[in-house]
């Protein structure tokens, strides 16, 4: 298990691995999506508050937890990779950026279309919101900074460093409902209580959630698989490979 | 210690550090990070004399009254009240008995005087139907008190 494992740590057998793995991902990523939505928009009824609108849960609250799931996830492949200098952490840490910038944006549009109607506002500065748009700049930052620096593994370094960093904000977004008082709601789901919400719509909003997952992986495959042939382009493994021969 | 320890009890050293330090920052802001001052905050004197500043609660039930285009309501946290007066549109979710957040400033007689007024629903999603068998018990359980 543990040569597998080290095994598949080397760009070299990862590359056709992921590229096996991606089409399933993404057909699983179809399949919750397509129920997801069906659930949302013809399944579940209509809210005793907010009418119609709230439907916009089941893209906004998915794209939330996403976007701060993948900073975790992000900050860890690049602490590994700072750590135990491994070549394919560091490449996961910056393939995984721009999905989770995708749905940093994603959530506070969807949270901005949705503020509108309900609370009477696009924008508030409260705790959960601003502390969202500071996670869509910590991945915009990410990203700069890499793009600036030419030297990869200087870039994987300076990365890592501004990705642990900003760590810290990812607790803050999800505990800003509780710690301090805010025009955002507190969450309907969470780990110690029973979720606030009628069945249908809470399975609506998992299966969207659970839609978001296999898409963010089958991206991050994709874009892990791009960037391994660009920085080992000059190995004889990218060289010996089919696609790179034709 | 090899060099990859030393690099990992860094890593793990700075985070450990930055959340400390994450933790004091946020505990001296804890009064500029909250959005509104409560109505108990407001009588106690905390809100700003001369500046603009938003108090939330709920809107006292029974309290909305509609003169023109003025609405004048009563904002409560269960312990202590202000009266608003707002002239403008109210979001559709403005409700008594509802969350509400307003922005503005503080009269010589204490009444508030809103410029914005903006609706803060809960986290309960569910069908009218719901709704309505959920108020049918609460109501219940008011009478039999």
């Amino acid at each position: 298990m543990r040569m597998l494992t080290w095994k598949y740590a080397s760009p070299q057998y990862f590359y056709p691995l992921a590229g096996k793995m991606i089409p399933w991902f993404a057909a699983l990523a179809v399949l919750f999506g397509v129920s997801g939505l069906w659930l949302g928009f013809f399944v579940a009824p209509t809210d005793a508050q907010q009418g119609e609108g709230y439907r916009i849960i089941f893209i906004h609250v998915g794209a939330s937890w996403m976007s701060m799931f993948i900073y975790l996830v992000m900050a860890f492949w690049a602490s590994i990779g700072l750590s135990f200098n491994t070549r394919l952490s560091s490449m996961m840490a910056s393939a995984l950026a721009p999905t989770g910038a995708m749905f940093a944006f994603l959530s506070l549009w969807t949270g901005a279309l949705w503020g509108k109607p309900m609370w009477g506002t696009w924008w508030v500065w409260d705790a959960r919101l601003t502390s969202e748009l500071i996670l869509l700049f910590l991945y915009l930052g990410f990203i700069a900074l890499q793009a600036a620096i030419d030297e990869p593994r200087r870039a994987d370094k300076a990365g890592a460093i501004l990705a642990l960093v900003g760590v810290v904000n990812v607790p803050i977004i999800y505990f800003s409902v509780k710690w301090w008082n805010t025009l955002h709601q507190g969450a309907s789901v969470s780990l110690t209580q029973a979720p606030s919400m009628a069945k249908t719509m809470l399975l609506g909003m998992l299966m969207m959630a659970l839609c978001f997952w296999m898409y963010s992986i089958a991206v991050a495959l994709a874009r892990v698989r791009a960037i391994m042939l660009e920085r080992e382009r000059n190995s004889e493994w990218v060289t010996q490979l089919k696609e790179v021969q034709s | 210690m090899k060099p990859r320890h030393k690099r990992i009890a860094l890593i793990v050293g700075g985070l450990a550090s930055l959340g400390v330090a994450a933790y004091f920052v946020l505990n001296a802001l804890n009064s500029n990070i909250a959005l509104f001052y409560t109505p108990t905050q407001v009588t106690a004197g905390e809100a700003p004399k001369d500046r603009a500043f938003r108090i939330g609660g709920l809107v006292k039930v029974g309290s909305v009254q509609r003169n023109e285009m003025t609405i004048r309501f009563v904002v409560t946290d269960t312990a202590k009240e202000i009266s608003v007066a707002f002239t403008g549109i109210l979001p559709d979710l403005f409700k008594e008995g509802k969350g509400v957040v307003a922005q503005g400033k503080l009269g010589a007689d204490g009444q508030f005087i809103a410029s914005e007024v903006l609706a803060k629903h809960d986290e309960n999603y569910m069908p009218p139907e719901a709704k309505h068998a959920v108020d049918q018990a609460q109501n219940a359980a008011k009478t039999l008190k």
